[in-house]
């Protein structure tokens, strides 16, 4: 492929571009440039502090907007009641920022922006930023486990009524299992979203090729791959929230496991 | 891929800025705007709850005064009933008595009219004896010639009478 020859690159949207001539901000010897992704972290964050904020009115008979945001916290705290128990309530802060931040960055990744030359970037494909909501939730996990139940904690890595000679077998499992578990909890969320938008950009890339190879190209590829394509951003938009709610189930589960052993 | 190929030089930037946009969201949205939100819903449904308790309570109310008006109306009734069995039984003996006195002077009456038929019937009757006898004086003197005297002529007549 030559260069003149309209192309499109489905990784180039990963790209992070530091902004504003911010490339060589440091902090104690560490890059901290405000990138593309930090950008879109700030919008994020100034859009969900919006929407949380609409919900304050306090009114006894809520409008839409403050019905919308008790909609989500009612959701996080039953989620936290049924996996967790009463001792989860004082968690729904930090897993209501979680699924809420993950929430809005993967929705506002996926806005069409681009049609007026904004390029939305999703920082939630980056698993540089989902290790690192991994490991604060897992971090919080092992902080509480540690805390409630001292060297106990280690008592989660042997079921109930394990056979003596079968636990220096299963305890190096279960250790496994539990010590990869940030790593699943940030794979899932960096493979999901970026899957999703790798797809959209090669079928989109399908449309723009076979509409310009000819009208029988178009037809035949151009036309049934923007179809597709049409289909695969509202699946898109339910795997963004998907995958919110499976990054918090899973955190709360995992502080479940930390609340309650077994 | 970038998320492998810029890593080394954006990795930092990219944690930095998470930790600052992640901890505000934290502290603002999750810590300082969630509990309010939660504490709100909490209130609507403990008013809510209120509420409900307020009117079962209302209700029950109702029905307990429903079950003593109720109580108080049968009495009533009852009482009216037994006024009204009073009256109908008083009025029922004023009548009798009423009666009976009517009955009384009736039957007085009745025995008074009896006892002057009988005198003037036995009045009649000696009446009748008298004239039979002085009758049968006169017819006896006429025919006979023989003149009775008015003591024979009436036991005469008395005996005829008697006889038939």
């Amino acid at each position: 492929m030559a260069a003149e020859v309209a192309k499109v690159d489905p990784m180039h949207q990963f790209t992070i571009a530091p902004l504003g001539g911010s490339a060589n901000w440091e902090l104690a010897g560490f890059n901290i440039a405000f990138t593309n992704s930090a950008l879109w972290m700030a919008i994020a964050t100034v859009v969900l502090i919006i929407f949380v904020a609409g919900g304050l009115k306090r009114e006894l008979v809520p409008g839409r907007w403050q019905m919308s945001v008790e909609f989500f916290t009612g959701f996080i705290d039953d989620m936290l009641e049924a996996n967790v128990g009463k001792a989860g309530r004082k968690y729904v802060p930090y897993i209501f920022s979680l699924f809420m931040f993950i929430l809005f960055a993967n929705i506002l990744g996926l806005m069409p922006l681009g049609v007026v030359g904004v390029h939305p970037f999703t920082f939630t494909s980056h698993f540089t930023v989902t290790g690192v909501l991994a490991i604060i939730s897992f971090a919080i996990v092992l902080v509480v486990g540690f805390w409630k139940h001292g060297l106990h904690f280690f008592s989660l890595f042997i079921p109930s009524g394990t056979p003596l000679p079968m636990i220096p077998i299963i305890f190096p499992i279960e250790l496994i299992s539990f010590l990869v578990r940030p790593f699943s909890l940030g794979l899932r969320l960096f493979v999901a979203m970026m899957a999703g938008h790798v797809l959209l950009e090669v079928l989109s890339s399908f449309v723009i090729d076979g509409t310009n190879a000819g009208a029988g190209f178009a037809a035949l590829v151009g036309i049934p791959s923007f179809i597709l394509m049409v289909g695969i951003c509202a699946l898109e938009i339910l795997v963004a929230g998907i995958q919110a709610y499976v990054f918090a189930l899973l955190t709360s589960l995992y502080i479940n496991d930390a609340e309650n052993l077994h | 891929m970038p998320q492998i190929a810029q890593l080394a030089e954006t990795y930092s930037s990219q944690v930095f800025w998470l930790l600052v946009f992640f901890g505000i969201v934290f502290v603002f949205v999750g810590r300082g705007m969630v509990p309010k939100v939660m504490d709100t819903v909490a209130q609507r449904d403990q008013q809510i709850a209120s509420d409900l308790a307020a009117a079962t309570a209302a209700r029950a109310k109702a029905d307990e005064e429903e079950e003593a008006w109720r109580v108080r109306e049968n009495e009533n009734r009852a009482a009216a009933q037994a006024i009204v069995a009073e009256a109908k039984a008083d009025a029922a003996a004023s009548n009798e008595k009423t009666l009976s006195a009517a009955q009384e002077r009736l039957d007085a009456k009745l025995a008074q009219a009896e006892q002057d038929i009988a005198a003037a019937r036995t009045s009649a009757l000696a009446e009748v004896e008298t004239v039979a006898a002085e009758a049968a004086q006169d017819i006896v003197q006429r025919l006979a010639g023989v003149s009775v005297t008015a003591a024979t002529a009436k036991s005469a007549v008395k005996k005829a009478m008697i006889h038939g």
